[in-house]
């Protein structure tokens, strides 16, 4: 019931604020993060998650030091997206310049930045006795006490982020498969490249507040690999991904209101790993259970056609499982001998076989002979005045 | 340099730089195999590990903690294959799907049972308490050889030693096999080296050298100290054993630089308290990197070297 209440945004104005921030930022995440994982470039994100911690420790000291409200979230914001552009040139940098691999330069800066900031974190500590800043709660997202204002910024920066996807869709597409191809069109992929990174840093940076700088690298990558489950097309797979975000942040958002001590940013990554593990098993074309399934078919097809040819040869069949598939389908009686039906099915196989050989004596092509593979019917490959044909060359056809 | 110093500072910088050297051993293969991000992820689901040892056993102990962090980590590699073979999914996105999902659980279940009164948060996960880690019975240089202050040492200075000494060993025992197996795998495998076996073992090595480390100094060191002592090594030399002892000298450094600093960079700068003594050996590893890149001799890729120098 609670989670009813919560769903339709009937729990209290903090937990409805929350909620639509949370799927706001879901959408702008899983969106923005699907560029990066098509670009094969996920963890960036991760680095320039950790990259924002110095940013709000400095925009806090900074705003005290000047008299100011050192909490203010605009400030903090505005500082983490310093720090984690700071991070990204500092990756591309450390990419570009010497001869260590991305992975290792993203692993620095994420050391690096997130230590620098622990530092940060100690001297404000220190600094404002008294004074809980509070600033731990952007490790982990904490939605309590969220202001009118903050789901304003957050509001904000996703509609932001989905108008410059909207925007950039195509050149953002092109870089993320085929960068070369890119340039030789004429973009300037590491303007794009930028691009996409600013998008991911805006997603960050609002998601500091709900899910917390550890956990947004989550919401950005966790949308997008699910969506690559459903969908081959690249234009629908950011959307998916966005959508997916969204649900797995409005779900999140909801069930922790319903709950109490459910912390939402875990909440909201579980329900997007949920989602997940649901797509993994059961999406349709590339779920596991799907190509479990298909390889059983597979499997029972190249099973039921050696069984037919060793019917034709006259071979007895061993193998239980040919067996049982046969009886199945009532070519073959309990104990292995062929039934009429059994023998017209295996004089057909032996028929195909050898149709299939003059036809690829004739169809030099791959194109038309490359499908032989013993298991596509020749009825699906050759028109049947082609059949005719090889039936003629052929002669009659023999009785198993 | 007195009693004060034995006191406070000299088991948590021996700690501090053990745990560095523990790290950035494996971290020389794990970058050059382009495996680098292994370390953030391990250092990740440990978390989730420790917290669900102590529902288990329901004590703050070591031994449980460390078996449910390894645990965590091996379990972690497995699902990160298995995403990566049954997805179809690129390595990097597996392991960002695996670590961010196994952490979220463990902050959940660390929120939701009761914990409150023992010592286990995120953010001590996160930070350790290197500093916390002194050695109250000792009194000067002299309890160095005084059975009864050794015997008061804290425990994570021999645990740590251990993981240290078992790196090394493993290390110098398998070097001909890692060696070959991360620059040539093809040839490796014509030589009969168990290549998948050496590349299992080596991010077990690692697994178990970010459980012991993290316990004691939290796992920002952990994750910056599998990188940039090892990737400021291989700026500065082109043979894989130079690297390693570069590497070596540069986690020395930076723990014992960057504990100095935490402890008393503050004071000379007329502060009275002491900064996260993780955070700034982190903090000193990136400032080495970054000279590293700079001034490193064989900082750029052997092309465009020669390519500028014309």
């Amino acid at each position: 019931m609670a989670l009813l209440e919560a769903l339709f945004l009937q729990s209290g104005y903090n937990a409805a604020l929350v909620a639509i921030g949370a799927a706001l930022l879901g959408f702008s995440a899983g969106s923005a993060g699907s560029f990066l994982f098509l670009r094969k470039r996920a963890l960036v994100s991760d680095a320039v998650a950790h990259a924002t911690l110095p940013g709000v420790a400095l925009a806090f000291i900074v705003m005290v030091t000047l008299g100011g409200d050192g909490r203010n979230l605009f400030g903090l914001l505005l500082g983490s997206a310093v720090t984690a552009g700071l991070g990204l040139l500092a990756i591309e940098w450390i990419s570009r310049r010497t001869r260590l691999s991305e992975d290792a330069a993203i692993g620095a800066v994420l050391g690096v930045f997130f230590g620098f900031g622990v530092v940060l974190l100690t001297v404000i500590q220190t600094m404002s006795s008294g004074r809980q800043a509070g600033l731990e709660s952007f490790l982990l997202g904490s939605t309590a006490g969220m202001l009118f204002q903050d789901a304003l910024v957050i509001a904000g920066g996703g509609l932001f982020s989905v108008l410059v996807i909207w925007l950039l869709k195509r050149p953002m597409t092109l870089v993320s498969f085929h960068a070369d191809y890119a340039a030789s069109l004429g973009y300037n992929v590491r303007q794009i490249d930028l691009a996409i990174m600013g998008l991911v840093m805006a997603a960050t940076v609002v998601g500091l507040k709900i899910v917390g700088l550890i956990l947004i690298v989550a919401m950005l990558i966790i949308p997008s690999v699910t969506a690559r489950f459903w969908t081959n097309r690249s234009g629908r797979l950011v959307w998916i991904a966005g959508a997916l975000g969204g649900v797995a942040g409005y779900l999140g958002a909801a069930l922790s209101a319903s709950v109490p001590d459910l912390p939402t940013g875990p909440i909201i990554v579980l329900v997007a790993a949920a989602l997940f593990t649901l797509s993994l098993l059961f999406a349709p074309a590339r779920g596991v259970f799907a190509a479990a399934i298909r390889h059983r078919r597979f499997q029972a097809r190249v099973h039921r056609r050696q069984g037919l040819l060793a019917l034709a040869a006259q071979h007895p069949i061993r193998e239980g499982y040919t067996l049982r598939l046969l009886a199945r389908e009532g070519l073959v009686r309990a104990d292995g001998v062929p039934t009429l039906d059994g023998r017209a099915e295996a004089a057909k196989v032996v028929r195909d076989e050898e149709r299939w050989t003059i036809a690829r004596r004739i169809h030099q092509d791959i194109g038309l002979s490359g499908q032989y593979d013993g298991l596509t019917p020749i009825e699906e490959v050759f028109t049947p005045d082609e059949i005719a044909e090889f039936d003629r060359r052929l002669g009659a056809p023999e009785a198993v | 340099m007195g009693a004060e110093f034995v006191q406070f500072s000299l088991t948590p910088m021996l700690i501090g730089v053990l745990a560095a050297i523990a790290c950035a051993l494996p971290g020389n293969f794990l970058i050059l195999r382009r495996q680098a991000l292994i370390g953030d992820a391990i250092s990740h689901v440990v978390l989730p590990g420790i917290v669900v040892a102590f529902l288990i056993t329901g004590v703050v102990a070591t031994l449980p903690m460390l078996v449910g962090a390894a645990g965590a980590a091996l379990l972690a590699v497995v699902l990160i294959e298995g995403v990566r073979r049954l997805g179809g999914i690129e390595p990097g996105a597996a392991m960002g799907v695996v670590f961010t999902t196994m952490f979220a659980a463990g902050v959940l279940i660390l929120e939701q049972s009761d914990t409150s009164s023992v010592h286990l948060d995120v953010e001590h996960a996160l930070m350790g308490n290197l500093e916390s880690l002194v050695w109250f019975r000792a009194d000067g240089w002299g309890s160095l050889f005084d059975p009864v202050a050794l015997a008061s040492l804290p425990e994570e200075l021999p645990r740590m030693a251990l993981a240290c000494a078992l790196t090394i060993a493993l290390t110098l025992i398998f070097w001909r096999w890692l060696k070959i197996s991360t620059f040539d795998e093809a040839f490796a495998r014509a030589m009969g080296i168990p290549v998948r076996a050496v590349g299992f073992g080596l991010v077990t090595v690692a697994a178990i050298a970010a459980v012991a480390a993290f316990d004691a100094v939290g796992s920002i060191i952990v994750i910056s100290m599998f990188i940039c002592p090892p990737a400021a090594a291989r700026l500065m030399t082109n043979s894989l054993s130079h690297q390693v002892l570069w590497s070596v000298a540069f986690a020395t450094l930076s723990a014992v630089a960057g504990f100095a600093l935490a402890g008393y960079g503050p004071l000379w700068l007329g502060a009275v308290n002491a900064v996260s003594a993780a955070g700034m050996i982190a903090t000193v590893s990136g400032v080495i990197l970054a000279l590293a890149c700079v001034f490193g001799p064989h900082a750029r890729r052997l092309g465009e070297a020669a390519a500028n120098s014309n």
